[in-house]
This record gives structure tokens, C-alpha cells and sequence, in this order.
């Protein structure tokens, strides 16, 4: 669910062109657009307080097998938050889920560390090297 | 396996907003619903769609009506599951309701916080039973509530000693609801 | 008379409308803005616009800023307007900004410390010299430099001064904190609602006021111990699931402003920290609102609360830019009936003050 919910509604799609198709679906409810209020702690560590609302798009689907799937995904992308939530119920079917996992999951999985690693890395580099002052001591 | 709610989530609810304010703005009228559910046992249509409109993660509600209609009300409305009515914004009976004394009737200075009681009644009929009087009725309404228990009356008439703290009740039957504002006086037909 | 003057102004307001959408246009000559590059390459103007219309959604913040042609506080105006219309699904866990995905890391208190001091994309040694470079056809400019390995762990400039009891710690709570956009602020208000407030306040006003504590309104001698900035996981545990998922990401800066405290009879002399979290890249804001929540923490600790950063009440009730806008504008909205009575008094108290002079000639 957590790779689902970063990735774009356009990447997820892309990626399921390479898995065989998904089965048909029944809306439970949604996709609805709402809001969940996010929050910080005083001191990073201490009582919780309420820092900002952020939009939040969610759906429940179930599929011919019975299986049910949910999906809650930051912003307001409805097509995102359907193909998540038809996704983590297909992904509870063991015969599909192999295929689904290395057509869909696992490359979004790997594009997300590649980002985050190399993001990562931009700020190791932007890290302060304090040559001159470690001789003078 | 979990039923859908409403079709179309927006204008389902609208219009069963408005027929709620309708019922509320004229109490003891019956207003028909027409969002076509099918909720789980023993919830009504009315009464699905009356929770559905108004119950959301910020009101949590206390039920009596079994755990598939409980789960079915947790995921549709995503709302907190109150342990006892005394706790909810929103009590649903199916069977005989509780004490209305024993809800949340609101403070003098937040009468808004007082407890809105879903009651699931056998059935509603206009034009007999009851006699209704208080705002929004220009001389008087009368409602037949099936099931309504002994000593209901009573406890109505006691809740006015209390006004503005309240409990405000929303009747359901099938397709059909009425609505029992607090400041509406009940008299035996 | 007022009714009047408002049926009159429908044509009136009709066309000024169209006018205004004409002028946010500009001339059709220059090709029209789109949201994504607004989004993109105005990045910082959609993080005030979030933070302070307390809401966030990149994409809205800048359809925001364009309908509102720049104009930040109208822009936030429109946000918290939008968010009015959604249904809330719940609350988020608080996030784990000890663990967020850092863009930078600096302190100013200690010059090694573990995981080191991390710039980031900072202006901060900039020239300020205008570059005309990014007037002309730029075309994109070289990636930034990688280093070979990630960042290092970066634990809380905090933490290292809590563990030698150095650092007055917080006190972790899992009350259900204050919500102002349920319930209106009340005093003494709880450092929750105080903090909450901060963070959709105003930047230009908590500026201001942090400014003053530093030149003596209200006795605070500051260190930045630790600024972070980076992206944080939104966790949050829906009702139906019972069980937390993680729903996406938020960029936040949070900045820790750590301070003396002369100790009371309670306890002993230590450093206390003022905190600062925003949405997005506030770095001025988190800073000014880290040195506004110590200063308003005053009462707590004992100390003299004699500045106006210390006094509640005129913070907390002065920094939300949307209120203040709606209240100054006001002003200029039709009050002919008002003023009417007014000139009334003002004539009579003249007539009255002209007449004994008559008699006495």
C-alpha cells in the first residue's frame, strides 16, 4: 500500500500493461476526495498537536472472488487511488499476486529507493567538510 | 461480503439531508427517502441512509443492530464505534431505544452537543397517534410510532425540564422518516 | 439606502470581475502559465500558501496562487475556503520528523555532530546579487552533484543535550490535542492549539514578533540548536482497517531554537527549546514561529511575561492572516448607514458646543 500510494496514477497504470489484466470491480465506496489532519509533536518528541489538514483520496473495491481492497493515497488523483485499492485486493489472490508483484510492485518499489537514494545522496554532497578547521586543532 | 452505500455519494446524501431538514423543520411529518440501499440486516433503507448522511469520523456512534451493520456503518460513514450511548453523537436503536436521559443531552452553553437518537421504529404512521405541538407545527401533527416503549412519553415530557440541553430523535421505517425535534410537546392521541 | 446601493452594484461587480480576469491574464502575447509550472518552479510560493491556508495539496496551492495572480494571503484565502468543502476521514499519527528523509540539516550549536551539517537546496550563501542569467533562455541547469554514499543517521541536536539532562524534555501526552478549526481558541490556550496556530499563522507577523524577542522584547537569547527539512511519512490508521498504512509523503521543516532558562524552584537551570513546524520549505517561518512558541511559554516557566510575544491573547488572536485580512478588508465594504448615524453625532456635538458660546456673546 505504501509503494501504491507514492507512485502516480500514470506510473501504476504503465506498469500494468506488463501484468495480465486485472479482473473487473465493484466500488464499495468512492473514490472520494477528503482530508486528513496531519500532526506534528512539541519538540518532535513530546504532545501531539494538529499542524495541517492534506487532501486524502480513498476507495474500497471488491472483486468477483469475494476479495475486498482499500486504498488511502495522499492528493486528489481518483483513477490513483481506484487502481491501488483494485490492486490490493488482486494482490490477495496468491495466484495473481507473484505476477503483480514483479510486473507492478516491485519496479515502482525500486524507482522510489532510486529516488530517494539519489535525493540522498544530493544532500551528502551539499554536507560541510570542515578540512581546514580539523588541521588547525 | 461488504454492501455498497450510497450510488451517488453526493447527491444521495443531499437529497437525504434535505428531507431530514424537512422532517425536522415540520415534526411529526413523514418524508419518503428515495436512495434505493440495501443494507445489511436489520438496518432499514431509511435508517442506512440516515446514518450515511450524517455520521462521519467525527460523531461516534453507539448501535444496537449486530455486527455486520456495524461494520457495514464503520466503513461506509468511517466513524468511531461508541461502547455506550452515553459517548455517542449518534445512537442507533433497532430494538427498544435506551433511556433518553441517559444520552448526551448538551451543555446550556453547547446544547448542539446533545445526542441525535436514529430509532428504528416498527413503523410511522401520519394523521393518528400521537398529538404534536411546538415550532414548526401551526396547530397540530399527530404520528403513530409502532414499538414506541412504555414510559416514552414520560421521559419526552421530563427532557423539557432540561431545555436548551437535549436529545433530538430522527424515526425511521423503510423508506420513510419523521423527526421528534426537542422542543416538540407529544400528547397521547 | 444600502439596499440600493447593492442591487446597483451587480453590473458593476459583473464586469469588474471580468476585468479582473482579463488583468491575471496579461497580455495574451505571453504564453499562459499552467498550474504544473507554477507548481514546479514557484515551489516556495506553494509551501507558504499551504502552511498557512493549513492545508496541503501542492496542486490546488498553485491553482490557488494563479487565481489569485501571486497574491499569497488571498491565495491561502481560497485554499482554506476549498478545504471547507471536504469531509475529514480522520487524523494522521504525528509525524516522525526524527526519521524524515532529510534535503538538510543544520546546526548552530555544535559544528560536528552526527550526520554532520547538510545544506541542501539553501540560499543561504547565495550573493543576493540578481542573476540575469535566469532572464535570458535558460535551458535546464546541470544536475546537482551526488556524493557516493547517502546521508549519514542524524540524530536531534536535542536529544544529545536531553541525555546529558541538559535539555528541559518534553512532556510526551497522548491527549487528544486542541483542534481550532473545530473549536474557536480559548485561553489560557494549551501548547497544542498554540503550536497549531502558529503553523497556519501568518510568516510575515511571526517574523515580526520573533524579531522582537531577539532585540529585547522579552528576555530570550536564542541558538538555532538544529533546523531539519526533508520529507516525512504520513501514517494513518483508517477506521474500517484497524491497523496503520502509510499514505503518502510530506516535505516539513522544523526548527529547534534552544534557549536558557535560569531554572525555578522546580527546577534547575537548563536549556529549553522553542519549536517550529511548517509545511513545506518555511525555513524563516519555522524559526520565527520556534522563537514566538518559547517566548509564549513564558508563563509556564515562571519567567515575567512583559513583551507582546509573550502575551498570549495578542498572538494567538493577531496571526492568522485569513481572519485579519477578512476583518481589515471589511472596512471598505458598504458601511454608509454606520457612518450615517455617525455624522449625525459628530453634527450635533458641534451644534452643542456652538450654542453656549452664542449665549454668552
Amino acid at each position: 500500500m505504501a509503494v501504491l500510494a507514492r507512485a502516480g496514477g500514470e506510473a501504476i497504470r504503465a506498469h500494468l500493461a506488463d501484468a495480465a489484466p486485472l479482473p473487473p470491480h465493484t466500488r464499495l465506496r468512492g473514490p472520494e476526495t477528503g482530508l486528513v489532519m496531519l500532526r506534528g509533536r512539541a519538540g518532535g518528541d513530546g504532545a501531539a498537536f494538529n499542524l495541517s489538514e492534506m487532501t486524502v483520496t480513498r476507495c474500497s473495491v471488491s472483486l468477483p472472488c469475494g476479495a475486498v481492497g482499500h486504498a488511502y493515497i495522499a492528493g486528489r488523483d481518483q483513477a490513483q487511488a481506484e487502481l491501488a485499492a483494485v490492486l490490493d485486493a488482486a494482490l490477495q489472490d496468491p495466484a495473481r499476486r507473484p505476477s503483480l508483484m514483479a510486473a507492478v510492485i516491485a519496479p515502482l518499489a525500486a524507482a522510489q529507493a532510486a529516488l530517494d537514494k539519489a535525493e540522498a545522496r544530493k544532500a551528502a554532497a551539499t554536507r560541510v567538510q570542515f578540512f581546514t578547521m580539523a588541521t588547525m586543532r | 461480503m461488504m454492501r455498497p452505500g450510497f450510488t451517488d455519494p453526493v447527491l444521495d446524501a443531499q437529497s437525504c439531508f434535505r428531507a431530514v431538514l424537512e422532517a425536522m423543520s415540520r415534526p411529526g411529518r413523514v418524508q419518503r427517502l428515495a436512495a434505493p440501499l440495501q443494507p445489511p440486516a436489520p438496518l432499514a433503507p431509511a435508517t442506512a441512509a440516515v446514518l450515511l448522511t450524517l455520521v462521519d469520523a467525527e460523531t461516534p456512534l453507539w448501535l444496537d443492530a449486530g455486527d455486520e451493520a456495524a461494520e457495514w456503518v464503520r466503513f461506509h460513514c468511517g466513524c468511531p464505534i461508541a461502547t455506550t450511548p452515553a459517548e455517542a453523537a449518534f445512537v442507533l436503536a433497532t430494538g427498544t431505544p435506551p433511556d433518553i436521559a441517559a444520552l448526551p443531552q448538551g451543555t446550556d452553553e453547547a446544547p448542539e452537543a446533545g445526542a441525535t437518537l436514529v430509532w428504528q421504529a416498527a413503523a410511522l404512521e401520519a394523521g393518528q397517534g400521537w398529538r404534536l405541538s411546538g415550532p414548526g407545527i401551526e396547530h397540530e401533527h399527530r404520528l403513530r410510532v409502532g414499538g414506541a416503549p412504555e414510559g416514552f412519553r414520560a421521559a419526552w415530557a421530563a427532557q423539557r425540564g432540561r431545555y436548551p440541553r437535549g436529545v433530538d430523535i430522527i424515526l425511521c421505517a423503510g423508506e420513510a422518516i419523521a423527526a421528534l425535534p426537542r422542543t416538540t410537546r407529544i400528547e397521547e392521541g | 439606502m444600502a439596499y440600493v446601493a447593492v442591487k446597483g452594484g451587480e453590473q458593476a461587480i459583473g464586469n469588474a470581475h471580468a476585468w479582473l480576469a482579463e488583468t491575471r491574464r496579461g497580455a495574451t502575447a505571453q504564453p499562459e502559465l499552467d498550474v504544473a509550472q507554477i507548481e514546479q518552479q514557484l515551489g516556495l510560493a506553494v509551501d507558504r500558501v499551504m502552511a498557512e491556508g493549513a492545508c496541503h495539496d501542492r496542486g490546488l496551492a498553485a491553482l490557488a496562487i494563479k487565481q489569485a495572480q501571486g497574491d499569497l494571503i488571498e491565495a491561502a484565502f481560497l485554499l482554506r475556503a476549498y478545504r471547507t468543502t471536504l469531509p475529514r476521514f480522520g487524523h494522521a499519527a504525528p509525524l516522525d520528523t526524527g526519521r524524515m528523509r532529510l534535503r538538510r540539516r543544520v546546526s548552530a550549536t555544535y559544528k560536528d555532530l552526527p550526520g554532520g551539517q547538510v545544506l541542501g537546496p539553501t540560499y543561504d550563501y547565495t550573493h543576493r546579487l540578481l542573476d540575469f542569467a535566469l532572464a535570458a533562455e535558460g535551458g535546464a541547469p546541470e544536475a546537482a552533484p551526488q556524493a557516493a554514499e547517502g546521508l549519514a543517521e542524524a540524530p536531534r541536536v536535542t536529544e544529545l543535550l536531553a541525555r546529558e539532562g541538559l535539555m528541559r524534555r518534553e512532556r510526551a501526552s497522548e491527549d487528544e490535542p486542541a483542534d481550532l478549526t473545530r473549536q474557536p481558541l480559548a485561553f489560557p490556550a494549551g501548547r497544542p492549539a498554540r503550536l497549531q496556530n502558529l503553523a497556519r499563522g501568518d510568516e510575515g507577523f511571526l517574523l515580526g514578533l520573533g524579531y522582537s524577542t531577539q532585540r529585547g522584547y522579552g528576555n530570550n537569547h536564542p541558538f538555532v540548536g538544529e533546523i531539519r527539512q526533508g520529507r516525512a511519512t504520513v501514517c494513518f490508521t483508517p477506521p474500517e482497517l484497524g491497523f496503520e498504512i502509510e499514505i503518502g509523503e510530506v516535505e516539513v521543516t522544523e526548527c529547534q531554537m534552544v534557549n536558557q532558562f535560569h531554572g525555578s524552584k522546580a527546577e534547575p537551570p537548563q536549556f529549553t527549546r522553542g519549536y517550529g513546524l511548517v509545511l513545506g520549505r518555511g525555513e524563516r517561518k519555522a524559526m520565527s514561529m520556534a522563537l514566538v512558541d518559547r517566548a509564549l511559554m513564558a508563563g509556564e516557566l515562571g519567567e515575567e511575561r512583559a513583551a507582546p510575544a509573550q502575551d498570549e491573547e495578542f498572538v494567538l488572536m493577531h496571526s492568522d492572516n485569513v481572519e485579519a485580512t477578512g476583518f481589515v478588508e471589511h472596512l471598505k465594504l458598504p458601511h454608509y448607514v454606520d457612518f450615517q448615524s455617525e455624522l449625525e453625532v459628530v453634527r450635533r456635538m458641534r451644534a452643542t458646543a456652538a450654542a453656549p458660546q452664542e449665549v454668552a456673546e
